[in-house]
């Protein structure tokens, strides 16, 4: 809620659970990796439970065979509101990232991603924020405490450094694949492995840390794709784990001549 | 600066009417809403300076958990939020009185512990069915409410300790201590497990246990090492301080009260079934304790090498989370077709055999007829009753099954399909199997009892027909 609107009330009101909101529910999705299938699936998904704006939380490109048309999209979709953060694959693909910043299987990829880009198309992405802050919430795709140094939040101690680099009480980052939840009331924070499809209240006494998982290239042996949707009315966050046609995906990228590795990953979910 | 709750402050959309009562750890108002008609109550926990921080973070837990819980066993959530640094929760004012108000008169008749225990079991089996454990089961959390019908049921309070096997557990996190209510908590929770459903029927075991008697079983201790008393020493079995007290209740208090969990009962909908079957529990040689023994139980417990791993304990309960279930077989012993009755057998056969724990109860239904209800209760209605006891036990014979995971029930009624319906929903039963009957002039007539009970019933039913292969013909 923003603090002008609480100031002139008697009686501030937080993290009201009441009726659902659906105009503050925003839909989390991360990792895209130029995933057309992925995207659209979690797009639907996220449309059917309610959300009306999208944060994309970097990497749109990488891996997949449809960088041009995911970048298009989510350049579409920040046109009429939606939030869009820069991650390290969209760096690489504009080059503004050393080579030897990338596995060397990412890299071999990158090449052809930007060949895919249009002009425009790429300088959406040069465009594009490493973080960006609404209300009590910061959206980045790596960590708060260097967004573009690209370290990784994939455990509690590296949770609770993201946390200490912001004042905001929510963090929604991307980068780890693995969908997970990390509170802190102190210096301390713990992690939780969320369960798809289940509503969770965020407490307004604590500070949370948000990874949905990889929309377009899930990696926890489980193919379908994952995103999430928040709810700022209620302060209320659900992941989601939403099938797709992960094999139509694969045979793209086979096609498109990009290695054989990145299409077996998507079948078998690693 | 806390806020002083007072008549007419708003909360929310909310506004405090009355105060209800002041406890330990929070205050509960009676609140209003413009558009809410069921009544309504706030629970305003002490936030003041020098409040334990664990109390804080027990009513966040509550914020988190009750959304998520629904059904009849629970008060409904309505809405939380903040005022100023107060923390509230409104939820439905459910009317009736908790098992505290009991305390005074205990011990209670030994049949009025088993029926208010089994209305404490189904609701506890209502909640572990949504993941839940309570971890905070005693006589001031179990609220007796009667229906506008007149039947009574538990409804559960305070969820400031309990855990959801799918939300993150902020208490488990943050404190190492256990965190319980001394005289009822049970070993696996002293050391700090909290996701095994069986903790709640040890604590529900030490409340029937008070009730019964007048006395906790493990007094009030207050030290670490008073509440590990109860790893080593056994109770002193209800029947040496109430002797009135029947073998069939001494035993189910005294299963809830094992210290491993894997000795108590599986689910508490199985702790439900014989609370509300006293004649068919199988009694152990803890029906027959009669003094404080508890000292050569220890020894017994130190030789058979048995210890509390609370790690191991955390690791089984996380693997583990199917629950055995109770099964219904509904038996027509007046059908006879002896192609379905083999069937039947086979199926249930099936789910016993591969379901560890599961039990079996085989039902079947005597036709009462509509008018003159009274000559049911002649010598011929018992001696009927009896035959087709005997009928049922044989039927389930073949299935060999062990004196504790079967039991036999003829139940009375005008409607065969109502029956079994009732009887399921009554026991928590989680899987009626049945067989279809033949077309015969009877169902054209009467309609099919099994569409109804797959119809109606609130489980799992399964409907068995007998393979008549290279024949689709009536027979």
């Amino acid at each position: 809620m923003p603090a002008g609107r609480s100031a002139d009330l008697a009686l501030s009101c937080r993290h009201v659970h009441c009726e659902p909101a659906f105009e503050m529910r925003i839909g989390l999705l991360a990792d895209l990796h130029a995933n057309r299938e992925a995207t659209e699936a979690c797009v639907e998904a996220l449309r059917d439970a309610g959300c009306a704006r999208h944060v994309f939380l970097g990497d749109l490109v990488g891996y997949g065979a449809d960088p041009a048309w995911v970048v298009e999209f989510v350049r579409g979709e920040v046109e009429s509101g939606a939030v869009a953060v820069l991650g390290n694959h969209d760096a690489a693909a504009i080059g503004r990232l050393g080579a030897s910043a990338m596995h060397a299987r990412a890299e071999a990829a990158i090449a052809w991603t930007s060949r895919q880009l249009d002009d425009d198309q790429r300088a959406f992405l040069a465009s594009l924020p490493l973080d960006v802050r609404e209300d009590d919430r910061l959206y980045v795709h790596a960590n708060a405490w260097a967004p573009g140094d690209w370290a990784y939040v994939g455990t509690p101690l590296a949770a609770a450094r993201s946390l200490a680099a912001t004042d905001a009480r929510l963090t929604f980052c991307g980068h780890v694949h693995e969908p997970a939840l990390y509170h802190a009331q102190n210096a301390t924070a713990h992690h939780f492995e969320p369960r798809a499809g289940m509503p969770i209240p965020l407490s307004g006494t604590r500070r949370w840390l948000a990874i949905p998982g990889s929309c377009g290239q899930p990696r926890d042996r489980n193919p379908a794709a994952a995103c999430a949707w928040f709810d700022a009315g209620t302060s209320t966050l659900a992941f989601l784990r939403v099938p797709y046609d992960h094999e139509r995906a694969a045979a793209k990228i086979r096609a498109a001549g990009l290695p054989p590795a990145f299409a077996d990953r998507l079948l078998a979910g690693t | 600066m806390p806020l002083h709750p007072r008549p007419g402050l708003s909360i929310g959309e909310f506004t405090l009417v009355e105060p209800l009562r002041a406890g330990g750890m929070a205050t509960l108002w009676r609140v209003s809403h413009p558009r809410q008609a069921f009544p309504l109550l706030a629970k305003l926990p002490h936030v003041g300076y020098g409040e334990d921080v664990s109390r804080i973070v027990s009513f966040e837990v509550e914020r988190m958990l009750m959304p998520s819980l629904s059904g009849p066993h629970v008060p409904r959530f309505v809405a939380s939020g903040e005022v100023d640094d107060q923390p509230w929760i409104v939820m439905e004012f459910v009317s009736g009185e908790t098992l505290l108000s009991l305390l005074d008169a205990s011990p209670l008749p030994p049949e009025r512990v088993a029926a208010l225990g089994a209305l404490a079991a189904l609701a506890l089996d209502d909640l572990h069915r949504q993941h839940v454990v309570h971890l905070d089961v005693k006589p001031g959390n179990l609220l007796v409410h009667a229906d506008a019908q007149g039947r009574e049921r538990i409804v559960l309070l305070d969820f400031g300790l309990s855990h959801h096997a799918h939300l993150p557990d902020l208490l488990a996190e943050q404190f190492r201590v256990p965190m319980g209510t001394a005289p009822y908590i049970a070993p696996e929770q002293v050391l700090g497990v909290r996701n095994d459903p069986r903790s709640d029927l040890f604590a529900l075991g030490a409340t029937l246990y008070y009730l019964a008697t007048g006395e906790t079983p493990f007094g009030a201790p207050t030290s670490d090492s008073g509440l590990k008393r109860r790893f080593y020493r056994a109770p002193v079995p209800p029947r040496a301080l109430q002797p009135g007290i029947p073998r069939w209740l001494q035993e189910i208090i005294l299963r809830c009260l094992e210290v491993d969990p894997d000795a108590r009962y599986p689910t508490a909908a199985q702790l439900a079934f014989d609370l509300q079957h006293p004649e068919q529990v199988a009694l152990t040689e803890r029906a027959e304790r009669t003094r404080d023994d508890g000292a050569f139980d220890a020894v017994k417990r130190w030789l058979r090498g048995f210890r509390l791993d609370a790690e191991e304990l955390r690791a089984k309960r996380a693997r583990d989370e199917a629950r055995p279930p109770l099964i219904v077989v509904a038996v027509d012993l007046k059908q006879g077709d002896g192609a379905l009755d083999a069937a039947l057998l086979d199926v249930v056969r099936r789910i016993v055999e591969t379901t560890a724990h599961a039990r079996l109860a085989c039902v079947t239904v005597l036709r009462t007829p509509r008018i003159g209800m009274e000559t049911n209760i002649d010598a011929e209605g018992r001696n009927r009753h009896v035959k087709r006891l005997v009928a049922l036990r044989h039927w389930a014979r073949p299935l060999a099954l062990p004196e504790h995971r079967v039991t036999y029930h003829v139940l009375e009624s005008t409607d065969v399909a109502q029956a079994i319906i009732d009887y399921a929903r009554n026991n928590a039963i989680d899987h009626i199997v049945m067989g279809a009957r033949g077309v015969t002039g009877v169902r054209r007539l009467l309609g099919s009892v099994s569409a109804r009970v797959v119809a109606e019933a609130n489980c799992t039913t399964t409907v068995v027909r007998a393979a008549r292969h290279g024949s689709d013909q009536e027979p």
